[in-house]
């Protein structure tokens, strides 16, 4: 990919438009529709640092289209290892949308398309050579409300290992388990009652689950959408020095609506609206010192 | 700009017009409240009273449906007997004394029958009388002296008391269902009368529980008629309806559900299965006559074809229902299998399927019940005809028992009436059986998390 060129803006104050962005996308994917569909908006660059070194994740002019509606246009960035990317921006902005492709989630939803290039680890998860299943047991994903399986709490957290066939016996699966529970931050509370159902557990508890669930994997990316919009502030703090924690073996992508969690938890924060990505930064630098007059208006509660 | 600002500005000067309303004291607005309260009420009360009328409705005639039944089949359950003094002649049996099964079997047993009434009523002379005597016995009660002997040949030369079916006018005139018996035209003479009293005197005339009944197949004779034929083939049927469709519909239902894209020709396919479901059932008897039949070659009033016509007729009911029942599996479920990487198939067998299995098993109940009760599609494919033996495989000659319902709702003798309403009693009894094995086992399924 042309590297150098994205390099070449790293550390500008303010890019200018089209220093690095107008990446070519690969030949394989098709290109979008039209120009005129795109609208103005569809090249709002992106202000401040795009890239980052020895990026995991390298996402390069990424559109996504919902059948007509273009509802991610044109979104370059990289995503670093033992990080916390926040994404941040008003609701509709595109945000989960573009969460949702980093593990090709969308390829469930019928009519959505996504376009440019999205490389992990310098391998592009579009390519006919990668597997859907084993780029998401690569990148794991929690969702925004908590949905453990029908199951007994400890089927689900076994239930990853034992399809990618992780354990070898039954000692090694419940070692996992409870090592996925323990990460997880749940094991005291849930180590008497491993064969009830997980769905009888409080909010917080489902999501912890979910969070063990992902881990049992051991992914390299663990992908949150609005992980504690469904929980209280005890609950969402938990999970937060739980995010904390794992940042030191994992990369994580969080989507927030919540500024104050963005701050807390990430270390790097990108802005959305209406389908671009406006900021990108540090999230000390972000949430002090914003660029962008739409980021400034959001962060400072003007709108959203 | 200017349009919607037009808009509003109109609307403002309209509601400035009627300042009522906008002055309207919070007294009167309660007032209005209140008044539009009681309305409510009013209209919530009439409503409900509806909904109750209607269940009551749909009670009473359950009810009525129930009690109609029971009262005219009930009787069927009894029959009457003859107690006969009868001498196994071997003048009459084995004339020859060969004593070979074959000698054996074709003798005439009527004769004994007739022998041992002459024997209690001595006094009876002339052809018609000792006809009209021997009436009061069924034919079936040779047939059962017959069966005694050939399985026990020493009998021959000896004497014996035994129990012997009674005819089927003599059943029904003890069960007080005969009202013109005895008078002229009537179905027994007052002679007749005369001897069955003479019987009942004696102690030689009794009714006991009808073991004919639940252990035959069906007869000319209403005494001999059983249900168990029809049991047997309705049994044969469903299993088979069941193991066919069952499979084929929940397959056909995940296949369109999970894994077919939507476009043309899965519209075009799901609107044909919904009008599937509306093709009245007797065209599907047709379907089966000329394609199984007639194109295949299969046996004709088997089981076999009677199931493939019925798997016709229920898959879509039950590919409809299971479609329905996987589109209720919350979404979040297959998000979190395929978000841990589990492929389709392990997301659908794994998480979707169990969820699912419930709504599919009371589709599947629902389309059995259609199956059992279906006569017209049968009757197409050579099920109606009139069958004795109680079939023992799935290709032998059956009927089922709406069919036998049909079959004796036709007969003219008086005691088939009794035994159609008994008929439809073993097969609400069989539909109660089938469904009560079939929830417990959805609820077995239906693991509540």
């Amino acid at each position: 990919m042309d590297s150098t060129a994205v390099e070449t803006k790293r550390d500008t104050a303010v890019a200018s438009p089209d220093a690095g962005l107008n990446v070519k996308p690969s030949g394989r994917r098709p290109a979008a529709p039209s120009p005129e569909s795109l609208g103005a908006s569809g090249d709002v660059p992106t202000v401040g640092t795009v890239t980052v070194e020895n990026p995991l994740f390298s996402c390069r002019n990424v559109d996504v289209y919902y059948g007509e509606k273009h509802a991610i246009k044109n979104v370059s960035i990289d995503i670093a290892r033992e990080q916390v990317l926040a994404m941040i921006g008003p609701s509709g902005c595109g945000k989960s949308t573009f969460l949702r492709c980093l593990n090709r989630m969308n390829d469930t939803i019928v009519g959505a398309r996504v376009t440019g290039s999205i490389l992990l680890d310098g391998r592009d998860i579009h390519d006919r050579k990668q597997d859907v299943v084993q780029l998401r047991a690569r990148v794991g994903m929690v969702f925004q409300k908590p949905n453990p399986f029908p199951k007994s709490i400890y089927e689900n957290v076994a239930y990853g290992p034992r399809i990618h066939g992780l354990a070898a016996d039954r000692v090694e699966l419940d070692e996992i388990v409870q090592t996925s529970l323990r990460r997880a931050g749940l094991w005291d509370e849930v180590k008497d009652r491993l064969s009830q159902p997980g769905t009888s557990l409080s909010g917080g508890q489902q999501q912890r689950l979910c969070i063990a669930r992902t881990i049992a994997v051991n992914p390299e990316v663990i992908l949150m959408d609005e992980p504690c919009s469904a929980l209280d502030p005890i609950a969402t703090a938990k999970i937060e020095d739980l995010i904390d924690e794992l940042r030191a073996s994992y990369a994580i992508v969080i989507v927030t609506h919540s500024m104050q969690q963005a701050a807390r938890v990430s270390q790097r924060t990108a802005y959305f609206h209406l389908g671009s990505l406006i900021e990108v930064g540090e999230t000390d630098r972000i949430f002090t010192n914003p660029r962008h007059k739409l980021t400034e208006d959001y962060i400072t509660g003007r709108f959203g | 700009m200017s349009e919607r600002t037009q808009d509003l500005s109109s609307a403002t000067a309209a509601i400035a017009a009627r300042p009522a309303v906008a002055r309207r004291s919070p007294q009167e607005t309660q007032e209005r409240v209140a008044k539009s309260l009681r309305r409510r009420y009013w209209a919530e009360r009439r409503f409900r009273l509806y909904g109750i009328l209607a269940v009551l409705f749909g009670i009473a005639f359950v009810v009525f449906l129930f009690a109609t039944i029971v009262m005219q089949g009930a009787s069927v359950f009894r029959q009457s007997y003859v107690k006969l003094d009868v001498f196994y002649d071997p003048a009459i049996i084995d004339p020859a004394g060969t004593r070979k099964p074959n000698d054996i079997r074709d003798a005439d047993y009527q004769a004994l029958v007739r022998a041992a009434l002459k024997e209690r009523f001595p006094e009876v002379e002339g052809r018609k009388a000792v006809r009209d005597l021997a009436r009061l016995v069924s034919s079936g009660a040779a047939f059962d002296l017959r069966d005694r002997v050939m399985s026990n040949p020493s009998l021959i030369g000896e004497r014996e008391t035994q129990w012997v079916l009674a005819s089927d006018d003599v059943g029904m005139y003890m069960k007080g269902k005969l009202p013109h018996a005895g008078r002229d035209g009537g179905p027994l003479s007052a002679q007749q009368l005369e001897w069955i009293a003479a019987l009942e005197k004696a102690d030689a005339l009794e009714l006991r529980f009808n073991e004919t009944f639940f252990t035959h197949g069906d007869s000319r004779e209403p005494e001999q008629a059983g249900v168990w034929g029809a049991v047997v083939g309705s049994a044969f049927t469903l299993v088979l309806t069941l193991a066919l469709s069952f499979p084929i519909g929940v397959a056909a239902a995940i296949y369109l559900e999970e894994f077919a894209h939507k476009n043309r020709w899965t519209d075009l396919i799901e609107v044909n299965i919904n009008n599937l479901a509306a093709v009245p059932s007797i065209v599907f008897g047709l379907l089966g006559l000329a394609v199984f039949i007639g194109f295949f070659g299969l046996p004709r009033s088997s089981p076999l074809v009677g199931a493939l016509v019925l798997t016709l007729l229920t898959l879509p009911t039950i590919i409809i229902a299971s479609r329905a029942a996987l589109k209720g599996v919350p979404p979040s479920i297959r998000e979190a299998a395929l978000g841990m990487g589990a492929s389709q198939v392990q997301m659908v067998v794994h998480h979707v399927l169990p969820l699912a299995m419930p709504g599919m098993l009371t589709g599947t109940i629902i389309g059995m019940a259609r199956a059992l009760g279906e006569t017209a599609p049968l009757l197409m494919i050579g099920m109606v005809a009139f069958i004795v033996d109680v079939p023992k495989g799935f290709t032998d000659p059956a009927t089922v028992l709406p069919v036998q319902v049909f079959l004796w709702s036709d007969s003219p003798e008086r005691a088939f009436v009794e035994r159609t309403s008994g008929a439809i009693i073993v097969l609400l009894a069989f539909l109660v059986i089938m469904n009560a094995a079939a929830v417990v086992l959805r609820n077995r399924f239906e693991k509540r998390w």
